[in-house]
């Protein structure tokens, strides 16, 4: 069931389109900061996007901030959304049941069908920029790291192949590091996937699933940056959705990256309990 | 093969089925009929394990439904309401697809599958335009072609007939025979009499999500111990008969009579030795059209006005 759901997946336009789409904004970016020459100033605007003027190697964290705020979660929310409901309403989902597959194995066809996709996501993104930013900024060779910036704990660069604190990285520790965030931003999606996918398992309308969960990213960024809710921020869904920026530090910053690794582990069980306890007990009427 | 005990389902407030016991034989072509909204759908979802019933029990094949669920449908073909089918992939892509998603049945004779189950139900030579493209027809053979693909014990079909065109319905009905003749029990519910009366043995009538009937169709439309006689004499033949004419309406030149006669060679001989006229003669039997309109009420589709 498991290969079903993958080919369903990568056999759609859509799902190829919505990563190109999702490789083409860093591109853009990239290609409009390499001709002007105007970065934003460290400390402000995107992440890492100040650093990139001096190494490319770096662009594939730029290029992630770029797509996680907004491009990604709206993707995986569409496609998590659409995963029980798209199939309730066009009919297929009974099918499926009578065929028969189980309802908890077709939830969990249908979450590993997501991951696949947002791995596909992520990484592509992560390729597609680190070959962008190399070809447009270059590389600085890393003999030539050493010149060291001033640690002031904010996003902020230094000189070549250099973490943001200043010290260099060696590419592969560099290579550890994307792998890091890749896979702290994959998580922090599978919990965009696992609100959207039981949102799906109770209503029968995809957009009203997907725009559910976008609805409690949304509230969840609201709270994040009021100060009176400082007493929940520690529990949002997306508190933690920039600690993948930590990894590019020296030494690499543990504690919120341990915290967003934890928080998304609960949200993800938490929504796949709540989802497997709806759909496996629901009338299938659609 | 399918026996339900009490079987009651609510949706709120609504009693959508209640206590059914239903009673499908092996080897029957059973014809469940009832109007819109009598809970003919909501009886087959759960026999299917779509739907969980408040109240009863469900046995199919000797196994409790829906928790030896599992067990049974690999046995069963259906079609529920409309086919489904991904709109953008082709209908062989689509049964590939369903083929591949369930248990049972070896990947390398897939294609085999596939291929037989169009061929069944004439769509043999189908392209590789994608389901979208296809007319109601073909949708519901595609949906049959899912529902055959595994050659299943038990078909549970709703409305077979849908979409389909005089041709269509009459392969569809033929090929349900087969079917039943090399040993498929045929579980299906249809709107139209005339299709469950050409095709199915047993008859089960629901109303209002009650069972208000369930026989044989042969004992159903077993004579009535009445003769239907067209005469263009009515007099005379009323006068011969003496107390045994029930009924008259006119018809055509003469006059049709309800007569509560035996034999029908018989009350011929009597009546032109008597030199009474006879256009037509036959045993009155009722028609399913008869027994449904007198055992069910307007559908849940007809509101107030002139229905009952």
């Amino acid at each position: 069931m498991i290969g079903v759901e993958l080919y369903k997946v990568f056999r759609r336009a859509r799902t190829w389109i919505s990563v190109a789409l999702l490789c083409s904004l860093p591109v853009g970016v990239a290609i409009f900061v390499a001709v002007t020459h105007l970065a934003p100033p460290p400390g402000n605007g995107t992440a890492f996007l100040s650093a990139v003027l001096q190494d490319g190697s770096l662009y594939p964290a730029a290029a992630l901030a770029l797509v996680l705020p907004v491009f990604l979660p709206v993707a995986v929310a569409l496609m998590a959304g659409d995963s029980v409901a798209g199939e309730a309403t066009g009919g297929t989902l009974r099918y499926l049941l009578i065929r028969p597959v189980g309802r908890t194995r077709l939830l969990v066809a249908k979450l590993a069908a997501i991951l696949a996709f947002v791995l596909l996501a992520v990484v592509s993104v992560t390729v597609t920029s680190y070959i962008t930013g190399i070809a447009l900024f270059g590389s600085t060779p890393a003999a030539a790291v050493g010149r060291s910036g001033v640690p002031r704990g904010g996003i902020q660069a230094g000189g070549a192949a250099t973490s943001l604190s200043g010290a260099p990285l060696t590419l592969m520790q560099l290579a550890e590091r994307i792998a890091g965030a890749v896979a702290l931003i994959t998580v922090s999606m599978l919990g965009v996937a696992a609100i959207a996918l039981f949102l799906s398992t109770v209503t029968d309308s995809v957009l009203g699933a997907a725009f559910g969960a976008l609805a409690v990213l949304v509230a969840s960024e609201v709270l994040v940056t009021l100060n009176a809710a400082t007493s929940v921020q520690p529990y949002l869904p997306t508190r933690y959705w920039l600690a993948w920026i930590d990894f590019f530090r020296q030494p690499v910053f543990w504690r919120d990256i341990e915290r967003g690794f934890g928080i998304q582990a609960v949200y993800v069980a938490i929504f796949l309990a709540a989802a497997w306890a709806n759909f496996s007990t629901k009338d299938v009427t659609g | 093969m399918i026996v339900t005990r009490s079987l009651t389902k609510h949706f709120g407030a609504v009693l959508a089925v209640d206590s059914i016991d239903l009673d499908v034989r092996e080897g029957d072509r059973y014809g469940l009929l009832g109007p819109n909204g009598s809970g003919k759908t909501t009886l087959v979802r759960m026999l299917l394990g779509l739907v969980y019933a408040t109240k009863g029990e469900i046995e199919i094949m000797g196994q409790p439904v829906p928790r030896r669920i599992g067990q049974v449908l690999p046995q069963i073909g259906a079609l529920v309401e409309e086919p489904a089918a991904y709109p953008h992939m082709s209908g062989r892509a689509n049964l590939r697809l369903f083929d591949a998603a369930g248990p049972g049945g070896p990947r390398r004779t897939r294609s085999q599958r596939v291929d037989e189950a169009l061929e069944r139900v004439g769509l043999a030579g189908i392209d590789r335009r994608p389901v979208k493209a296809y007319s109601l027809g073909m949708r519901q053979r595609l949906g049959l072609a899912g529902a055959l693909i595994r050659q299943p014990r038990l078909l549970i079909l709703d409305e077979p007939g849908n979409g389909l065109d005089p041709r269509g319905i009459r392969d569809i009905r033929r090929l349900l025979i087969e079917l039943n003749d090399t040993g498929t029990t045929i579980f299906m519910s249809s709107h139209l009499l005339a299709e469950v009366e050409l095709l199915c043995t047993r008859v089960g009538i629901l109303n209002a999500g009650r069972l208000v009937l369930q026989q044989d169709l042969a004992e159903l439309q077993a004579p009535t111990g009445r003769i239907l006689v067209d005469t263009p004499d009515p007099a005379r033949a009323v006068a011969l008969l003496d107390g045994r004419v029930e009924g008259r309406a006119e018809c055509g030149e003469g006059v049709r009579l309800v007569v509560r006669y035996d034999d029908p060679a018989e009350l011929n001989v009597r009546l032109v030795g008597a030199g009474v006229r006879v256009t037509e003669m036959a045993k009155q039997r009722h028609s399913l059209e008869e027994v449904v309109l007198k055992l069910t009420g307007a559908g849940s589709d007809e509101i107030g006005g002139a229905g009952q």
